[in-house]
């Protein structure tokens, strides 16, 4: 299977991916099969690479992991270089961030309050100039005295996004970004990433359902299901490969296992 | 400890202050129980001396004890449910996971919610104290300094009850909420907070020395009335009952931190 094979290992400046996963398996007590299963890939410092995959194919295990909230039950992960399973794992959190909208941000504290405390979480210098270079990049300047809970959905996110931007990351796990976001404000947070991106050369994993949103942001795409890397590649290569016009049409051959790659286009 | 672990531990501190700031009722519950419980007993206490149990002199020293049992017990309560309410308000605000994935250590977490356990009891009790100051003319520190050790040693051992509580959410989840306000009121009979160990049966007695809380109130005994004096052997005892008591409950609760990180609960634990 081409998506069990390790994609190449591209150096960051000090020599070591912006993630390395190797043989990466979780399985929860008393299941009967793992939730991630033999996971390997390398991720290259300043890319921006897709997790895409149905409900349960195990990309929330695989974030959980990667953050070292979760341990595996075998293989490994080393986050710009520090293994996640041990107490290095504090010297990674400190260079990257995440954010997901199934975890929230206290919500009876106003944003600024909000981003004070993680400011202090990461010990980010001169945090005060930082909150405001981040409320005037993410137009959070008339939001920063409101409590977070009063906020819509779209000016959450861009809290949620300030949060994880707050210490400069140099790796951002990004748990579906944009899920319950009206097209407008979705487009708007998809511009912003691409943007910073550029801008910080920071590592983006993206863990989507929107496959529009995938084959915009993301280089490379790691396909999931039932916990295995099922097939990966650029969208392009991947559009190539099973003779399809958009991501979501490959996604879907995929989990219904209704087509198999073309073996030519495979093999270009 | 590093500039960098106190700007953490600040952050947490920061995160639970900011909250009170924006809810006075917040503020006023952690006063509230201590007061009531202080009436409660101010009442009881005054007429306890109003009618001279046990001949004269006597039913005043009881009043008093038992008033200082109360105001000092507040202060294992509040210290418990100050440590383990600042944890669970991370897991009810689902901002837990946001905690445990920035860099802020275990050990750091502990230290945090010990701050904001020393805040809340701080604001709790300390206006009960001087209630019963300005209602019964009562006044808790009229028994020496001895009091402030009395104090650490209890809001220590509250600390060590809140380490077990909370090792015991993260192994049951937020179901396991109810022992917040429940564990402390269990451990009562047994911490001789208004009687003296020797009241209770031989069987149970060992039990009641194993617990700090024994210890400080014996010596709230010795130290009050005639012939006041420092029980120093109770007060030894006390404390290193604490160390024992918060070494072995870290210990669980790191224990269960970690069992919790492999079994994946860390994420979705208030849910």
């Amino acid at each position: 299977m081409a998506g069990r094979e390790a994609a190449p290992i591209p150096a960051g400046m000090d020599g070591t991916p912006a993630l390395l996963v190797e043989e990466l398996t979780k399985r929860y007590e008393g299941a009967a099969v793992p939730a991630v299963d033999r996971l390997s890939f390398a991720m290259p410092r300043g890319a921006t690479w897709g997790l895409l995959g149905g409900n349960g194919a195990g990309k929330t295990t695989t974030i959980a992991m990667l953050l070292g909230i979760l341990v595996p039950t075998s293989g490994r992960v080393l986050a710009l270089g520090r293994d996640m399973t041990g107490e290095e794992r504090f010297a990674a959190l400190a260079r990257m961030n995440f954010s997901s909208p199934y975890v929230a941000l206290p919500q009876r504290l106003s944003v600024i309050e909000n981003l004070r405390v993680y400011a202090h979480l990461y010990t980010v210098p001169r945090a005060e100039r930082r909150i405001a270079e981040l409320a005037e990049q993410l137009q959070l300047g008339e939001l920063l005295h409101r409590p977070a809970g009063a906020l819509s959905a779209g000016q959450k996110t861009r809290v949620a996004l300030a949060k994880a931007l707050i210490n400069r990351p140099e790796l951002l796990l990004l748990d579906e970004p944009t899920a319950s976001l009206d097209p407008d404000t979705g487009d708007w947070v998809r511009g912003w990433l691409e943007r910073y991106r550029a801008e910080s050369g920071a590592a983006i994993l993206l863990a989507s359902h929107n496959m529009g949103e995938v084959e915009r942001l993301c280089e490379h795409v790691l396909m999931l299901k039932q916990g295995r890397i099922v097939d990966q590649g650029s969208p392009a290569a991947l559009l190539a490969k099973y003779g399809r016009d958009d991501l979501e049409e490959v996604f879907l051959d995929i989990a219904r296992d209704r087509r198999r790659a073309s073996p030519a286009a495979a093999a270009q | 400890m590093a500039h960098g672990a106190l700007r953490r531990i600040w952050g947490l501190a920061y995160r639970h202050l900011a909250l009170f700031r924006r809810s006075w009722p917040r503020l006023l519950e952690l006063m509230y129980w201590p007061t009531l419980e202080m009436l409660v007993w101010g009442f009881v206490s005054s007429y306890l001396a109003g009618a001279q149990v046990g001949g004269a002199g006597t039913g005043a020293a009881v009043a008093g004890l038992l008033l200082g049992g109360a105001l000092l017990w507040e202060v294992t309560l509040r210290s418990q449910m100050g440590f383990t309410l600042s944890f669970m308000e991370e897991i009810w605000s689902r901002n837990l996971g946001h905690i445990l994935v920035s860099p802020l250590r275990p050990r750091e977490l502990l230290a945090g919610l010990m701050a904001l356990s020393v805040v809340r009891t701080t604001v709790g009790v300390l206006p009960a104290v001087a209630l019963a100051w300005l209602l019964y003319g009562y006044g808790l520190f009229a028994v020496g300094p001895v009091v402030v050790a009395f104090w650490v040693a209890l809001m220590v051992m509250g600390w060590a009850v809140a380490l077990g509580v909370t090792a015991l959410i993260l192994r049951h989840g937020a179901g396991a909420e109810a022992l917040a306000w429940s564990v402390v009121f269990g451990l009562t009979p047994f911490c001789a907070v208004f009687y003296p160990v020797a009241t209770l049966p031989e069987l149970l007695q060992p039990v009641a020395w194993a617990l700090p809380a024994a210890h400080v109130f014996e010596g709230l005994r010795a130290a009050s009335g005639e012939g006041a004096r420092i029980a120093w052997g109770h007060l030894a005892a006390a404390f290193a009952l604490d160390a024992a008591w918060l070494v072995a409950m870290a210990r669980v609760f790191l224990w269960q931190l970690q069992r919790a990180r492999v079994r994946g609960m860390l994420l979705t634990i208030g849910e």
